[in-house]
């Protein structure tokens, strides 16, 4: 039985991080203190090689099925991991300003314990353990909104979060206790056998996409997201555009296969209400922003509905398709992200019209923010392209053309208003204010280390076919 | 490696060169060796092509190669050439040539020849690819760099232009999407490449009638097809010199070419029965093009309509379907790519010079420019159609292979069509004679010199192409027709 503990290979040496990370944050001194950022970079890529040394080997049953881990969500572990080095790379300016630099430590322990509960998510066999995985993963964000807590947005965000985290958590928990009541067991294996699709647990379902819907940010359950992103620090803001999202998503399609598959109509047609309005509307309100970062929470909104055109058709090929545009997502978000965090903090610039002549000013970043846009509206040579290419691709196997119709037109609309900041940084004149404040711009290794990652995968994902291959072996 | 293969790499190796460059003296160095190798190439593939034919190879594709990419989604990039993108391939080179040095004095050289390149990998690789998936990204690598050539080195309106463009583009691209998802899996061949989805044509009619409208208007609104092509206009006025031949000239073929490759050669059952919605609105295209171009006073403007007119004529006579008029609308992609190019290089010479476009405010050109007005001329009445120009070849090899079908149908839209040649008389005539005769009384007008070497290298080098093409078409006739021979015999 002790044994099992140890072949969670990734949640033992994420929690041996984090235990590291807090006693050296009460610890260190000094000289000591200076080298914490590095020291916790060093430490992220470590438990990412650790993590990728223990991808092999088949899928892994413990505690009676308590915990069950398969080698697709092992993947996923990896690339949210990734995601999360990417986002502390970024932070260590942001880190480094005055206010900041006493919780630098509790930043790292809040990250990786939502990490952890993200890895608990995917990992598990049990309605409990996911559950715990998911509050694990929520509580701790809702602080790390409110972490610049000066600055009134960032409070009130976080008490946005933190409502409707909670909010949605118990709804998910009523429908899960319909379930319970009408099977009498929560583990998933059973359940697949035993749902038999009365309507109390289509109720149960209903709860539990509703619930799952706050946490991916889809409409009609995602007024929090704005406020979330504008008020919440910007490296938070990415890692909930990204890691949380990707991971909310990756457990959305295990469960709905593994748990539902008797159901599978009445949630493909959910679901294909969900990716219409979500798709539509989160276009439709990124249109009208202008606060960079309240259209990139809209931009991550609609583009959680073409994470679920991955899931519509239910089988393994779409699970690949949703891991690769998560990953190929994680890449471009973030470096448009990246820019944004580093001009908000040497400026204080958020504005759309704020980056005028951001291009003449500093092309290289102007290039890598570029280059994210274009690959966030599946441009090639970009990855981004093939991320949704594949997503449609598995959407038209299922023979959902219609939403596949809705969707690309979608994707027009997505362009202008990428194409909008991209008109921003190279073709409108800059104005003054802008122009003095690019001036003083320059980038930490950190920042440069991350770039160079996140630009890494938006040209080479998707042109070496490789990858997807991988993931997809790996998925059998 | 595949010789074609070195189509799409040369623009990459020119890309990584102008990056690298310092000065101006190196990038344009670049350029020119680079567009000169891909020239030289295209001239050697034409050369090789040809001689393997008469070597006796009816293989429907030569140089063939594929390499597996995507082995899980059966996507792998493949690549071949018939006569007709042979021939294309030709036609792109000829532009991006000339292109390179009607764009010797642009600013911010660098950034400008990065995308340039990048546009010409886009058109390469749609010209060579055989396999749906590497045709579909090869067509929206070309779409996205004409936003930035136009909306930051463009003139006028060139924001609104440049947005419209592109998205009226990629909405276009949206449609093809799905038909190409549609033909794929309604096909269930094994792999995307376009050769076997032929072979096995085994896509039912009710699915056919459906995707067909998706590819046909996807690829025809790069076409220029009637509702659809009000991108045109705006972004070629808009577009700098260069980028307006490329655009015009290679880009837009992108279209009729795509339409026949994929629409009719996959859909084929299809587009018999779906024909006439579109014959409908290709001759309004041919038509309406036409008119437009009559009442337009910008020189960019009329150009523009001109290439609707024409470019719904190569769509209308794709849609007719016999082996005739599909030689011809190969012949006209060919010539109106040449011609159109010829324009919009002369147009942006012009107005580089006069600092207007509008044809009101010139007057007695031929003076002052004569070898600008005298190209001018030639380019003007290779558009109208005289023979021994290209236009004449195409328009005439259209026309006569349209009016083989005996039906009243299409005999009417033939009819209507040739109007077209009328009216496009009436607006060059009235163009070349207000603008290049009478007398010159502009002062500032007075003052101007005529074209430099580069801009008469651009020149000399169209014109030759424009009458190459109308004295000596039969080689080429016989180079598309195998080509189109073997795809309308896939119906």
């Amino acid at each position: 039985m002790y044994s099992d503990f140890f072949s969670m290979h990734s949640e033992w040496a994420l929690t041996f991080v984090l235990l590291f990370v807090f006693f050296y944050d009460l610890l260190a001194v000094g000289r000591a203190r200076r080298i914490f950022h590095p020291l916790v970079c060093g430490l992220m890529s470590c438990y990412l090689l650790f993590s990728a040394w223990n991808l092999g080997g088949g899928q892994l049953s413990l505690f009676g099925g308590m915990y069950v881990s398969t080698p697709i969500a092992n993947v996923m572990k990896i690339i949210l991991g990734l995601g999360t080095l990417i986002v502390f790379l970024f932070a260590g300016e942001w880190l480094h300003s005055e206010e900041n630099r006493l919780k630098q430590g509790e930043f790292y322990v809040l990250v990786l314990s939502t990490l952890l509960g993200m890895n608990f998510m995917l990992s598990s066999g049990h309605f409990l353990l996911f559950f715990i995985g998911l509050e694990l993963a929520s509580i701790p964000m809702s602080t790390l909104v409110a972490f610049d807590k000066f600055r009134h947005h960032s409070a009130e965000a976080g008490a946005k979060y933190i409502l409707t985290a909670l909010f949605s958590s118990g709804l998910m928990l009523f429908g899960l206790s319909f379930i319970y009541g009408t099977t009498g067991t929560l583990y998933f294996s059973d359940l697949a056998l035993r749902l038999s699709g009365s309507p109390l647990q289509l109720l149960s379902l209903a709860f539990f996409l509703a619930g799952m819907g706050f946490k991916l940010s889809l409409v009609p359950f995602h007024l929090w997201t704005a406020d979330s992103y504008q008020g919440a620090p910007t490296p938070v803001a990415a890692y909930l555009s990204v890691v949380s999202k990707g991971a909310a998503a990756m457990a959305l399609m295990c469960i709905l296969m593994q748990v539902f598959p008797v159901m599978i109509q009445k949630w493909q047609l959910a679901l294909q209400v969900l990716i219409v309005i979500t798709i539509t509307l989160g276009n439709l309100m990124a249109l009208r922003q202008t606060d960079l970062k309240r259209f990139m929470a809209f931009s991550s909104i609609s583009q959680a509905g073409y994470i679920l055109l991955a899931m519509l058709q239910g089988v393994p090929s779409g699970q690949t398709a949703l891991v690769y545009y998560i990953l190929v997502y994680l890449a471009a978000n973030l470096a448009v992200f990246g820019v944004i965090g580093v001009v908000e903090n040497k400026t204080g610039l958020v504005e759309r019209d704020d980056y005028n002549g951001f291009a003449a000013a500093h092309p290289r970043l102007a290039f890598v923010m570029m280059l994210g846009l274009f690959s966030l509206a599946g441009i090639p040579p970009f990855s981004g392209f093939f991320s949704k290419f594949f997503v449609f691709m598995s959407a038209a196997g299922g023979g959902f053309y219609p939403i596949l119709l809705i969707a690309l037109l979608n994707t027009v609309i997505s362009l202008y208003y990428y194409l909008l900041l991209v008109r921003a940084m190279y073709i409108s004149p800059s104005d003054e204010k802008g122009a003095a404040g690019f001036s003083a711009l320059c980038l930490g290794w950190g920042d440069k280390l991350a770039f160079a990652l996140c630009l890494g995968g938006i040209l080479l994902l998707g042109l070496a076919g490789g990858v997807y291959e991988f993931i997809d072996m790996v998925n059998g | 490696m595949n010789i074609l293969s070195l189509f799409v790499l040369l623009p990459i190796i020119m890309m990584a060169g102008v990056w690298l460059s310092r000065t101006l003296g190196q990038i344009r160095g670049v350029m020119v060796i680079g567009a000169s190798c891909l020239l030289a190439l295209s001239v050697w593939l034409t050369v090789s092509f040809l001689s393997l034919r008469a070597g006796g190879d009816v293989s429907p594709m030569l140089y063939t190669a594929s390499c597996v990419w995507y082995a899980p989604l059966r996507i792998s990039y493949a690549v071949g050439v018939d006569g007709i993108s042979v021939l294309m391939l030709l036609l792109s080179s000829i532009i991006v040539f000339t292109g390179t040095f009607a764009s010797w004095r642009i600013a911010q050289a660098k950034s400008y020849f990065l995308w340039y390149c990048l546009l010409a990998v886009g058109v390469y690789g749609f010209f060579i690819s055989v396999d749906l998936f590497a045709m579909f990204m090869f067509y929206e690598i070309a779409l996205i760099p004409m936003y930035l050539l136009i909306g930051v080195w463009g003139s006028g309106r060139k924001e609104y232009a440049a947005m419209k463009l592109t998205l009226m583009l990629m909405g276009g691209s949206a449609l093809l999407l799905i038909g190409i998802l549609g033909i794929f899996f309604g096909s269930g061949a094994q792999t995307m490449n376009v050769l076997e989805i032929a072979a096995l044509n085994n896509i039912p009619l009710e699915v056919q009638k459906i995707f067909f409208p998706f590819v046909f208007i996807g690829f025809g609104v790069l076409g220029a097809l009637f509702p659809f092509h009000t991108w045109s206009p705006d972004g070629h006025a808009s577009a700098p010199t260069a980028v307006s031949m490329l655009h015009a000239g290679v880009l837009m073929k992108l279209g009729g070419y795509g339409c026949f490759r994929v629409a009719i050669y996959l859909l084929p059952d299809a587009a018999e029965e779906l024909s006439w919605i579109f014959l409908i609105l290709t001759t309004i295209s041919v038509v309406y093009g036409a008119f437009c171009a009559c009442v337009q006073t910008d020189l960019k403007y009329i150009n523009a309509y001109s290439s609707v007119s024409h470019c719904g004529l190569v769509l209308f006579a794709l849609l007719m379907m016999t082996r005739t008029s599909c030689t011809g609308a190969i012949l006209q992609m060919l010539s109106h790519g040449l011609m159109t190019a010829l324009f919009f290089a002369l147009i942006g010479m012009i107005y580089g010079r006069t600092h207007t476009r509008d044809v009101r405010e010139m007057r007695g050109l031929m003076q002052v420019l004569p070898f600008l007005s005298v190209g001018y001329v030639v380019a003007g009445l290779a558009n109208l159609g005289l023979p021994g120009l290209s236009g004449f070849v195409a328009e005439m090899t259209i026309f006569v292979g349209s009016f083989q079908h005996t039906d009243l149908f299409h005999r009417v839209c033939t009819l209507l069509a040739c109007t077209s040649i009328v009216i496009t008389a009436v607006y060059m005539v009235r163009v070349v004679g207000r603008m290049l005769y009478g007398r010159c009384t502009d002062e500032h007008h007075l003052a101007l010199t005529d074209a430099t070497w580069d801009e008469r290298l651009v020149v000399i080098c169209l014109i030759c192409a424009v009458a190459g093409m109308g004295l000596a078409p039969f080689w080429l006739s016989d180079l598309i027709g195998e080509g189109v021979g073997s795809i309308l015999a896939n119906g």
